[in-house]
């Protein structure tokens, strides 16, 4: 800060004697206080900002101490007793943990599997598309599903596939004849629906990040290419994939770290007491136990478990994205 | 974009771009066709819906299930709620996102990175819904519009944009309002957010959608049906599992076209985003590329 008017407090020099001035504490105060009044109105302007993050971010993260408590509503945060591991014991013994576990993990192996490479397809695909009329379009119609709701999207998933009167239940049946099947409430169908729902809802918008990067690059590289007899096939094999190769890493890092959450409204909107057994994820279990059954402490700790391997999961995929000698993401 | 010089025209190659263009058709297909579908069954009758597989236009326009749900005061009540809870709302949550980006975007303003760093914390690990839950709970909020907005109030992901947003602008016009006396609030209100137009209104548009679109807030936090977002309606009435006989007693009738009602539900929640969909198009990409290209 070179337009500083108070004279510099510089620090002495490692081997001279400690000068006579104010000690360090006071100085500090002091400092803190000249800022605070010179920064007086983008203090302000930050002020209530910092109330949010305090009150709805920072203070529901004292409040994970209740996984370690036995949480009485009426004791509070501080008078419940400390129970330590209890609840993780709970939990890792118990006999939902293994089904949570699993049907967790596997919607989040069909989600990588299916959903995360689709944006990547379509966005090259309209990369190559010559009639820009049609791109445009095709652009503006796909990015619609992502702006409706979950509610929305179970809500068109049963008028297609339910039984008494979904277009694509009876197509099917038409086809394959047989007994009519109620896909929305079979438990054999919750996960392919699930997956249709996200492919459906999330595809065309996830295209935007993959076609700005594309949109990035030097048209140069494809002439120089063509001069040098390159035909489209290996233009696009040895430029454009290239070239969405960091955006591509950036956004797998960020779906590993969201493998543990699979998006609560969508399963909660799509769960049956029929398909409760395959559809139960951790999201919807902190959710049954906490709110419904007043179990806070216990649904807590499953929450808490559910965050640090969230956390476990961001920083494992960034490490292996740097050894794998890309950029990471921090 | 620019126009690309035409490529070598191989058979291949020209195969390739007839399928492309098929496949992409078909996908934009896919996308808008059911939306269609339960516009038209929206105003078809409760045997057309029933009996005619798949129609993009009824037979016989009837509007009684816009009739029927629009004299529902379950419904409207919703409807109306909503709508004002989206509009408080975003207005909190713009006022709240744009004045704390503003100070953060200040690389000289002392305290700046630990608070940037206390924010992209929250990105990667949070309280979880229990605590949430508790500390809305705790500030006397459930059963409360509030808990539908304050919660909410600001989306950490659209903060750091409108701060990079903020940081581009240009320093020198600033400086120029501050040797003419403004103080940083003038500076903020008087050049910067005239200068915000285009990320204020996509950003708007967002948290507008957001808000209209949010199903887990008054899961958690409303008890109270009469307090019930449209979302929540839409959800009682169409969804599979769905106690549709218990809804239907709270909205008070006997006889009512029970399949219609499902599609002109999905219709009247939908549409006022898809009315929206036009001006926020125009910016959105824009706005989500600042966010994203910087990375």
């Amino acid at each position: 800060m070179a337009t500083d008017l108070v004279p510099e407090v510089a620090q002495p020099a490692a081997d001279s004697p400690r000068p006579a001035a104010p000690p360090k504490g006071r100085r500090r105060t002091r400092t803190v206080a000249r800022d605070l009044l010179r920064y007086r109105w983008l203090y302000l302007l930050l002020l209530p900002g910092l109330v949010y993050f305090a009150l709805f971010k920072y203070l529901p993260m004292y409040g994970l101490t209740i996984a370690f408590k036995d949480y009485v509503p009426f004791l509070g945060y501080s008078g419940s007793e400390w129970v330590g591991l209890k609840h993780f014991q709970e939990l890792f013994t118990g006999p939902d943990f293994g089904r949570l576990m699993f049907n967790t993990l596997l919607l989040a192996l069909l989600t990588i599997v299916f959903v995360f490479p689709a944006p990547i397809v379509v966005a090259l695909l309209l990369n190559e598309l010559r009639i820009n009329v049609l791109k445009r379009s095709v652009q503006s119609l796909v990015y619609i599903p992502h702006f409706l709701s979950w509610t929305i999207v179970a809500s068109l998933t049963y008028l297609l596939f339910s039984v008494d009167f979904g277009v694509i239940a009876n197509w099917i049946h038409g086809v394959v004849g047989g007994q009519k099947t109620d896909y929305v409430a079979q438990a054999d169908w919750f996960r392919p629906l699930i997956v249709l729902q996200l492919l459906w809802k999330q595809t065309g918008w996830g295209t935007i990040i993959y076609l700005a990067a594309l949109a990035g690059v030097d048209s140069q590289l494809y002439e120089a290419a063509r001069v040098d007899g390159a035909g489209r096939w290996r233009q696009f094999w040895h430029i454009t994939l290239p070239a969405i190769r960091p955006t591509i890493v950036v956004m797998a890092i960020l779906t590993s770290g969201n493998l543990m959450d699979s998006g609560f409204e969508q399963i909660w909107l799509m769960t049956t007491s029929l398909n409760r057994d395959v559809a139960d994820v951790f999201d919807t279990f902190v959710y049954y136990i906490g709110i419904t059954q007043g179990s806070f402490s216990y649904a807590t700790a499953v929450g808490l478990f559910k965050g640090v391997v969230g956390v476990v999961l961001i920083f494992g995929s960034n490490f292996l994205a740097k050894r794998l000698d890309q950029r990471g993401l921090f | 974009m620019k126009q690309r010089v035409r490529y070598y025209d191989s058979v291949g190659s020209r195969v390739f771009d007839a399928l492309n263009v098929v496949v992409l058709t078909a996908l934009a297909l896919v996308t808008v066709l059911p939306l269609l579908y339960v516009l038209a069954g929206s105003f078809a009758t409760e045997s057309e819906i029933s009996s005619r597989p798949f129609f993009l236009w009824p037979h016989k326009f009837v509007t009684d299930t816009y009739h029927y749900i629009f004299s529902t005061g379950t419904f409207v009540r919703a409807l109306l709620t909503t709508v004002a809870v989206t509009a408080v709302g975003t207005v909190v949550q713009l006022l709240l996102t744009l004045t704390m980006a503003y100070p953060l975007a200040k690389r000289f303003l002392p305290g700046r990175t630990l608070v940037l760093n206390l924010v992209i914390f929250t990105l990667v690990f949070s309280g979880g819904m229990i605590p949430t839950y508790l500390v809305v709970r705790d500030l006397g909020l459930l059963d409360s519009y509030w808990a539908l907005i304050l919660p909410l109030a600001i989306n950490p992901f659209y903060l750091i944009v409108v701060k990079s947003f903020f940081q581009e602008l240009p320093e020198a016009l600033e400086e120029a309002a501050r040797i003419d006396g403004c103080n940083e609030l003038n500076v903020f209100l008087r050049i910067v957010l005239p200068l915000s137009k285009p990320i204020i209104a996509t950003f708007s548009l967002f948290y507008a959608v957001g808000i209209w679109n949010d199903y887990m807030s008054p899961l958690l936090y409303i008890d109270d049906s009469k307090k019930w977002t449209l979302q929540m309606i839409v959800r009682q009435l169409t969804a599979a599992n769905a106690d549709s006989a218990n809804v239907l007693q709270q909205l008070e009738t006997v006889t009512f076209p029970e399949q219609g009602l499902k599609f002109a539900v999905v219709v009247v929640a939908t549409l006022p985003i898809l009315f929206f969909y036009p001006f926020l198009q125009k910016h959105f990409a824009k706005g989500v590329l600042i966010g994203s290209v910087k990375e």
